[in-house]
């Protein structure tokens, strides 16, 4: 059983109403024809103004997709998806602005309660009272309404704006990587997605820069059935960084709304991507009503020789998490990392694990996976671990340890470890438990209530992890963190 | 990608239904058992990639044909060819091409509270111990199981009366004899009594050349505050074919421990199911695998907590030399009633030849909070630095690898209680290091 049984009737009545980000916002939109057929591309498309190659990939993306059936293999379990059903493209109706004073205010409204600063200025007084500069890209529902200090990156030569408007100012980058990491057939959600993706982020580094800010992109859902499908493209070329941010909130609806989105990262030759994600869509509430169904295509390519692509995310949101941000270390003396931390609670279901798969000589990798089960919520862990045969002196590290609290949530770990190679070195552990009595007693003897001691070990088993994220996300990180336990843990 | 493909039945399934038809009739629990087991068969066929549990061993595609079931063995080669474990003193049962040779086997004397006898015998019988011919299910659709429910027709019948303890390990030696490829089915029943005590070993060979089949099955039902110890000593023929499965059913306070020692065959798979439904029991299960050339060796578990307060110990090494591959894929399943268990699973691998492979797959299904349970798994080649050491020492590159890899599976084989067994174990392991020169 678990510490107290307080706890438990806690757990027990949680109710996942304490969703601060479930607002809606009234706003006027303009949407395509309800359902998907080959009409709703070229609609999409034509929104867009693209050009002719890219209806094509998504036509063929579109056709590949009818002969392909919903995966089955991951523990999760949900109602048929009616994708006939689904609005596969809204935008706020006003014409996307020019300059930030252009947007809908009431868009504005919805980012500032969300504590997301669009307005330039406004983040440049979080310079003055101590915050540190982050360039943000807004996806509001399909478009992206702002991308903020466009200039002061351009002066760095980094591209940072909208895919859609890549696709047209860059069509040779974004021809040259887009889907060479992900191929548009790679499995069915991201081959929806490639047929139907509306917006996203693109960025591109160029040699040798260290991309001067963050970046940031923040995603809201929040037409009534739609699906939310972005697409985020990230190339760091030779000897470049950047570290990029991804956070997401929808409205709380009684309906299931779908997200599917595929992002792709590219790092040549001794360039480092760092990617850290704080997945809180909108988790359905405490009977399993609503919520985000999150089935979410990551990939990095680690393709030239020592570079590094670091994946951080913390999931606390969505009904269903379906996500695998993964790795190929392709370039010989290439490292990949994933951190992560998976809470559910409630009716929520995690299946969330990386693959890292090692190609090139002296590759390494780390997995820490955290989870942390509470409520009705099963939390699997799910990775892939490989050497092929010219992967000489492959290191890969693995440490995934599940958190029960209660007896009515899952915890599981389905680690897959294949090595080719002689001379690759894997070590793989996990570990499964509940808080122990040892260290409860501990913190109670020295005057914490039982609620707080939970929270000061949960914190501690998530330490790892959260070290990873930069600082401002990780301070968000923390409180999500606690705003997710609620009812079970302090 | 997922598309339902209704494939096309190989020859080997094609012959293994066609086999499955000349079932004979019956109306007693155990024909309905085996037609139950064929139409199984029929409807899933053999498993491949594609089906999770055989993942890395695709019967489809490595066994490629299904060879005819083996006649009688001729007694004096089945003497000849049943080696394994002379040395040790134990009560011997020789199981020849799937069938008991009572010729061959020393069933007189036997100690009190100890009955042994031939499935077939049991059959012809109608003995009552029949009804527990089946009784442990693994839970999921298990394709070698299946075959051999349908198709054995003889094996080993033991029980132990409760309160009972054996001293004499008894050691059933499965050997198959003939000069052509052939197929054989065995299937035993091991019943220990409340509070008794029993070793048993079961052990495995034939000859090199000949591509023959085996698959056995053996089914222990352990009764409470019971104390069984199994050792497999799997030394098939190099052109072999192994399958076999051994499930348990591990009652109260009860103690298993299985070990499982395997070099031979060239494809071979071994299931382990147990379902710990007694509170309070103790299960260990282990085992060693020294692979070479273009063997493939698969050791898959499955180990149910249902009930709560049980311990699990798994351990298992592998070294594989050559170009040979190595399976590892153990599940530990904690339902929600089994509070207090305490699981720990570990795999390791050595690595020796270069284009040697090893997958692993733990993994853990949890539904109780108050656990404890774990695993790992690691490989990789021997460590520079403990090579460094011996050959720094004057000990030859050859000889320190043998040693450090002694000593690697050294450390499962020292779970084995028996002193005789456990010695003949690591005589094999060093005959095997021997033999890679």
């Amino acid at each position: 059983m678990p510490a107290v049984q307080e706890t438990v009737d806690q757990v027990r009545s949680i109710d996942v109403d304490q969703y601060k980000y479930g607002f809606f916002t009234e706003i006027e939109s303009e949407k395509a024809p309800k359902g998907l057929t080959e009409d709703t591309i070229r609609f999409i498309s034509a929104k867009k103004d693209e050009p002719e190659w890219m209806l094509e990939w998504r036509l063929e993306a579109f056709r590949r997709w009818q002969t392909m059936r919903e995966p089955e293999w991951a523990r999760v379990s949900y109602p048929p998806i009616a994708y006939q059903e689904l609005y596969y493209y809204s935008a706020p109706k006003r014409k996307t602005a020019l300059s930030i004073d252009d947007i809908d205010p009431e868009i504005l409204k919805t980012y500032e309660k969300l504590g997301i600063p669009l307005r330039e200025r406004d983040a440049l007084l979080g310079i003055e009272s101590g915050g540190a500069k982050v360039a943000v890209d807004a996806v509001f529902d399909s478009v992206s309404v702002a991308t903020t200090f466009k200039e002061e990156l351009a002066k760095a030569g980094v591209i940072f704006m909208p895919i859609s408007e890549a696709i047209r100012e860059y069509p040779d980058l974004v021809r040259k990587y887009l889907g060479s990491v992900v191929p548009v057939t790679d499995n069915f959600f991201a081959t929806l997605n490639s047929a139907v993706f509306s917006d996203g982020s693109f960025v591109y580094v160029p040699k040798g820069v260290r991309c001067p800010m963050e970046l940031s992109t923040y995603f809201r859902i929040n037409e009534r059935n739609t699906g939310q499908f972005e697409r985020t493209l990230i190339i760091a070329d030779e000897g470049a960084y950047v570290s990029y941010l991804e956070g997401c909130t929808a409205p709380q609806r009684d309906e299931n709304q779908l997200h599917a989105a595929v992002v792709e990262l590219v790092a040549l030759a001794d360039a480092e991507i760092k990617y850290s994600t704080v997945q809180n869509w909108y988790p359905g509430d405490s009977q399993g009503k609503g919520g985000i169904f999150n089935f979410v295509t990551k990939r990095g390519d680690c393709r030239g020789d020592r570079s590094k692509i670091s994946w951080t995310q913390v999931e606390t949101g969505s009904a269903i998490t379906w996500k695998y941000p993964s790795c190929i270390l392709r370039g010989d003396n290439s490292q990949g990392e994933f951190y992560s931390i998976a809470i559910s609670n409630g009716r929520q279901q995690v299946d969330s694990g990386t693959k890292m798969i090692h190609l090139g000589k002296n590759t390494s990798s780390r997995i820490i996976s955290k989870g942390i089960a509470a409520g009705y919520s099963d939390n699997t862990y799910r990775g892939l671990v490989s050497a092929h045969r010219k992967a000489t002196n492959a290191r890969n590290f693995t440490n995934c340890d599940s958190l029960l609290i209660g007896d009515k949530c899952g915890a599981h770990t389905v680690p897959y470890i294949e090595s080719k190679n002689s001379s690759a070195h894997f070590e793989h552990e996990a570990t499964t438990s509940k808080i122990s009595e040892d260290q409860l007693f501990y913190c109670r003897q020295r005057g914490l209530d039982p609620e707080e001691a939970t929270a000061l070990i949960v914190n501690g088993f998530v330490k790892d992890v959260l070290q990873q994220l930069p600082m401002e996300f990780a301070v968000e990180a923390q409180k999500l963190i606690a705003v997710s336990l609620e009812g079970s843990v302090g | 990608m997922n598309a339902e493909i209704r494939p096309i039945r190989t020859p080997a399934e094609q012959a293994l239904i066609a086999e499955l038809g000349g079932l004979p009739a019956g109306t007693d629990r155990l024909a309905d058992l085996r037609r139950a087991a064929a139409r199984s068969f029929e409807e899933h066929g053999l498993p491949h990639r594609r089906v999770e549990e055989w993942k890395y061993t695709d019967l489809r595609t490595l066994m490629r044909d299904a060879v005819p079931v083996a006649g009688t063995a001729a007694v004096a080669e089945a003497d000849a060819r049943a080696r394994a474990l002379r040395e040790v003193e134990v009560r011997r049962i020789v199981v020849a091409n799937g069938a008991v040779v009572p010729e061959l086997s020393d069933l007189a004397g036997l100690e009190e509270g100890l009955t042994i006898t031939t499935l077939a015998g049991a059959i012809a019988s109608g003995d009552e111990v029949l009804s527990r011919i089946g009784g442990i299910l693994p839970g999921r659709y298990d394709a070698a199981l299946a075959l051999n429910t349908a198709l054995a027709k003889d094996g080993v019948v033991l029980t132990v009366a409760p309160g009972v303890s054996i001293a004499r390990p008894i050691h059933v030696a499965h050997v198959f004899a003939g000069d052509a490829a052939a197929a054989s089915y065995a299937r035993s029943l091991v019943v220990v009594g409340a509070g008794a005590k029993l070793t048993y070993v079961e052990s495995f060979e034939g000859p090199e050349a000949i591509a023959y089949q085996a698959n056995s099955a053996t089914e222990f039902v352990v009764g409470d505050e019971a104390h069984l110890d199994v050792v497999r000593l799997q030394q098939d023929g190099g052109s072999a074919f192994h399958l076999s499965t051994i499930l348990f059913d591990v009652g109260r306070h009860a103690q298993v421990h299985a070990f499982t020692f395997a070099t031979g065959a060239s494809v071979a798979r071994t299931s382990l199911y147990a379902t710990l439904s007694g509170d309070a029991s103790h299960v260990g299960f282990n085992g060693a695998a020294l692979l070479k050339g273009r063997q493939h060796s698969d050791s898959t578990l499955f180990v149910d907590h249902q009930v709560p307060g049980c311990e699990s110990r798994e351990l298992f090494k592998t070294v594989l030399d050559d170009s040979s591959r190595g399976v590892f894929q153990g599940k530990i399943v904690v339902r929600q009633a089994a509070q207090k268990t305490d699981g720990r699973m570990m795999s390791r691998a050595l690595l020796l030849g270069e284009d040697a492979e090893m997958d692993n797959k733990p993994e853990l299904e949890i539904f109780a909070d108050d656990v404890a349970c774990g695993h790992g798994a690691t490989c990789g080649d021997i460590d520079e630095e403990l090579l460094f050491y011996l050959r720094a020492r004057g000990i030859p590159l050859k000889e320190a690898q043998s040693l450090l890899v002694q000593a690697f599976v050294g450390e499962a084989i020292e779970t084995v209680e028996h002193d005789g067994l456990r010695e003949a174990l690591v005589e094999q392991a060093e005959a095997w290091l021997k033999a890679r020169g």
